[in-house]
């Protein structure tokens, strides 16, 4: 009764302030993976640098981060490792840096992943978010270079969009440091399970297809139980995509799945 | 289940799958996206930016206005950092060269040191640490903080997009415009640069021509040879301008022989068609002044320089030992100069700078200190430290590091073919390295190390045959 000791309290969101603490490339072994995708240009790296402290090195030019870089930061107690994936405009055609990103978010089994935006072409950079939110229920949205969306007369309504996208939206100027407290308390809320959501999902309209699918997710739950985003592989192997046929041929995304970097998966989203 | 079967029954189930799926999917998320994105931005007003930015794009992407534009921007950033670098170099010689050297050597002899190790010590590891500092440091701390804010401001991908069709024409990928640039900073880092081409015929042509782009190594070397030897022959009002523009010339000359040599490969050991990519024009930003002057000056400048002084400390005792280990009647030295002047002649050279050439493969920033202590020790110029008085970048006839150089028997053709051969000779070690690890053949690395020497030979001779033709 009387044990009100440090255990307890340190599982209270309240204790450590919730402050940031920037680790850098210094983590060790990390609570929660946090992936950061988004189109080439959307300022990525530089969200990926106001949350670690790193400085790596961000040009005014498409297609500079080339392999994915890791950093870290340390909230509320938790460590957090987080991934700046190579920017994509789409994880439907089969470009290198698409792969790493799709297999990434796929099977990385990333505890959050961050879209990045640019509000100035939200039409062309919501595809990949509608992507995103395909295959996977954990996502935010960050609506980034807001400050350059403002200079261009631009006005975005996040609420809007959270509304229609069915995951947080945070407005952010990445650059200047605006958004990136909230970004956090988001990431915070999602990996720690304390927020829900309900991402929206586009219904693969042809009613024999979804059946193909139901049928070969069906199946390949049975042979790699473990594998996550069955719907999704099912509906590439409908379509024939060649490296996906030849990994599960092989057997290979078994493998793929079982490799996932998180020490444990936390459902977040209760749908 | 097994695994190959359910790959069988995904291929039974295909056939029910309506052929154009993939395009009705993809229309579908355009569909979506669209709405959502119409529902939730507003523009205000109209955007004056914007405009702004329209226009500036139509100039600085104009088929008529793009390449000037481009050219004469890299004539601006290498006419102020000439102009710019010739205070702080001067007062950096006066205090390492004019007084600090003495201040050491009086201090060894009040210490009693024994004269080898003052020699080793003062006169080869302080004297050549001493030059990269004052003749490197004040044109890198000019041209790479320039160089970043253009990079900033969003210009290098109107740079890849000018040049694209001359890449294309070459047979190669449009984004080696990019890695070029890198290039420019450092090679190797342009090496690894080249891993944004998908491709690897074309990812191979650009890690073989990527040596033509100048590096952080040379830029020094040729804005000083420029400086001492062509800025001279002009009137004082426009020899910095002069120099500039020789500069430029040899830049320009890089990137012709890039689009040259890969021509030569994507027709005869590459072939291929060019392949097509996705180029997003980034809006412009105003560059961050303060953080594009702490990158620069931290990650690049600083970076440069503690590479140029690691490297030059060893090969300061090198030199220093090699120019006083007597062999016969002369030091090893100047046996190896006196070899090497023959074929050096041939080429407009001399043994002192092949020599250096040589001594420099681990860093090109070490060649010019290199070839001024060669100098020095093997022409006997007594008392380098008072004599190098703070003119380094001086552009009067009466430079002492003009004059030094013409003591050693140079002429103005040395200096050209040395910028000549500065542009088109082996990478530095850490350069084929890195093309050893991109590639993992050596075959091609070889090719990478060799092609540039044997174009350099032949450039260089040819010029010196028709120079020494027409001065008789």
């Amino acid at each position: 009764m009387a044990q009100t000791s440090g255990a307890n309290c340190s599982n209270c969101p309240a204790s450590g302030g919730g402050k940031l603490e920037r680790l850098g490339v210094k983590l060790g072994q990390s609570d929660f993976v946090i992936a950061l995708a988004g189109n080439p240009n959307t300022g990525k790296s530089t969200v990926f640098n106001a949350l670690t402290g790193l400085r790596q090195h961000t040009g005014n030019w498409p297609g500079k981060t080339i392999a994915r870089a890791e950093g870290g930061f340390s909230l509320g107690g938790k460590k957090y490792k987080l991934v700046d994936l190579p920017g994509t405009y789409s994880l439907l055609s089969a470009t290198e840096d698409e792969e790493v990103a799709r297999n990434y978010i796929l099977f990385g089994r990333p505890d959050v992943t961050v879209v990045v935006l640019d509000p100035m072409r939200l039409e062309r950079n919501l595809n990949l978010a509608l992507q995103v939110l395909q295959i996977t229920e954990k996502a935010i949205v960050c609506v980034n270079l807001m400050d350059e969306a403002r200079a261009h007369g631009l006005e975005v309504d996040a609420r809007g969009l959270a509304r229609d996208l069915g995951v947080p939206v945070v407005l952010a100027a990445a650059r200047q440091g605006e958004g990136i407290q909230e970004l956090l308390t988001e990431i915070d809320a999602m990996a720690n399970g304390r927020s829900s959501c309900a991402p929206r999902k586009l219904s693969y309209d042809i009613g024999s297809v979804q059946e193909s699918i139901d049928e070969l997710a069906g199946a390949l739950g049975e042979a790699f139980p473990n594998m996550p985003h069955r719907e999704w592989v099912a509906l590439r192997l409908l379509e024939g995509d060649p490296r996906i046929v030849e990994a599960v041929a092989s057997g290979e995304i078994g493998v793929l799945a079982e490799d996932h970097v998180s020490t444990e998966t936390i459902n977040a989203c209760s749908r | 289940m097994k695994p190959e079967d359910i790959v069988k029954r995904a291929s039974e189930l295909r056939w029910k799958l309506p052929q154009d799926f993939h395009d009705r999917w993809v229309e579908k998320v355009y569909a979506e996206s669209a709405q959502i994105a119409e529902r939730n931005v507003q523009q205000k007003g109209t955007s004056h930016r914007l405009t702004w930015e329209r226009r500036l794009d139509s100039l600085l992407t104009n088929r008529w206005t793009g390449g000037p534009i481009m050219v004469l921007m890299l004539a601006a950033v290498l006419w102020i950092t000439i102009i710019g670098a010739n205070v702080p170099s001067g007062l950096l010689a006066n205090l390492l060269l004019d007084h600090g050297h003495p201040f050491l050597k009086d201090l060894a002899q009040s210490a009693h040191f024994p004269w080898w190790l003052s020699g080793v010590l003062i006169d080869g590891l302080y004297l050549t640490m001493a030059w990269v500092i004052s003749v490197m440091l004040p044109p890198m701390a000019i041209f790479f903080p320039l160089f970043t804010m253009l990079e900033d401001f969003g210009y290098l991908p109107r740079v890849a997009f000018n040049m694209d069709h001359l890449f294309q024409r070459v047979g190669a990928h449009g984004k080696q415009a990019l890695t070029m640039s890198m290039g420019w900073g450092c090679n190797a880092a342009g090496i690894v640069a080249t891993r944004v081409i998908d491709s690897p015929r074309e990812r191979l042509i650009a890690i073989i021509t990527n040596n033509f782009a100048l590096c952080n190594g040379r830029w020094p070397t040729q804005i000083l040879l420029a400086t001492i030897f062509l800025g001279v022959l002009a009137p004082p009002a426009v020899a910095g301008l002069v120099s500039a523009v020789a500069v430029l010339g040899v830049a320009l000359l890089g990137v012709l022989l890039t689009f040259v040599t890969s021509w030569m490969l994507s027709t005869t050991v590459l072939k291929g068609e060019a392949s097509t990519f996705t180029l997003e024009l980034p809006p412009f930003r105003p560059p961050n002044i303060l953080r594009t002057l702490y990158t620069s000056l931290i990650d690049r400048t600083l970076i440069v320089l503690w590479r140029a002084i690691v490297f030059a400390a060893p090969a300061g005792i090198v030199l220093w030992s090699i120019c006083n280990i007597p062999l016969g009647d002369a030091s090893l030295a100047q046996w190896l100069v006196h070899i090497l002047d023959g074929p050096g002649w041939l080429i407009g050279l001399n043994g002192v700078i092949l020599v250096a050439y040589i001594v420099a493969i681990p860093a090109n920033e070490i060649v010019i200190p290199t070839v001024l202590m060669l100098t020095v020790l093997t022409t006997g110029v007594a008392g380098v430290g008072e004599q190098g008085a703070g003119v380094m970048f001086e552009t009067s006839e009466n430079a002492t590091l003009a004059m030094l150089l013409q003591a050693g028997g140079w002429t103005t053709l040395t200096a050209v073919c040395l910028m000549l051969f500065s542009l088109c000779h082996n990478p530095c070690s850490t350069t084929i390295y890195t093309i050893y690890k991109e590639t993992k053949s050596l075959k091609w690395t070889l090719v990478s190390t060799f092609m540039p020497i044997v174009i350099g030979i032949v450039l260089c001779g040819a010029v010196a045959f028709v120079w020494r033709m027409f001065s008789g």
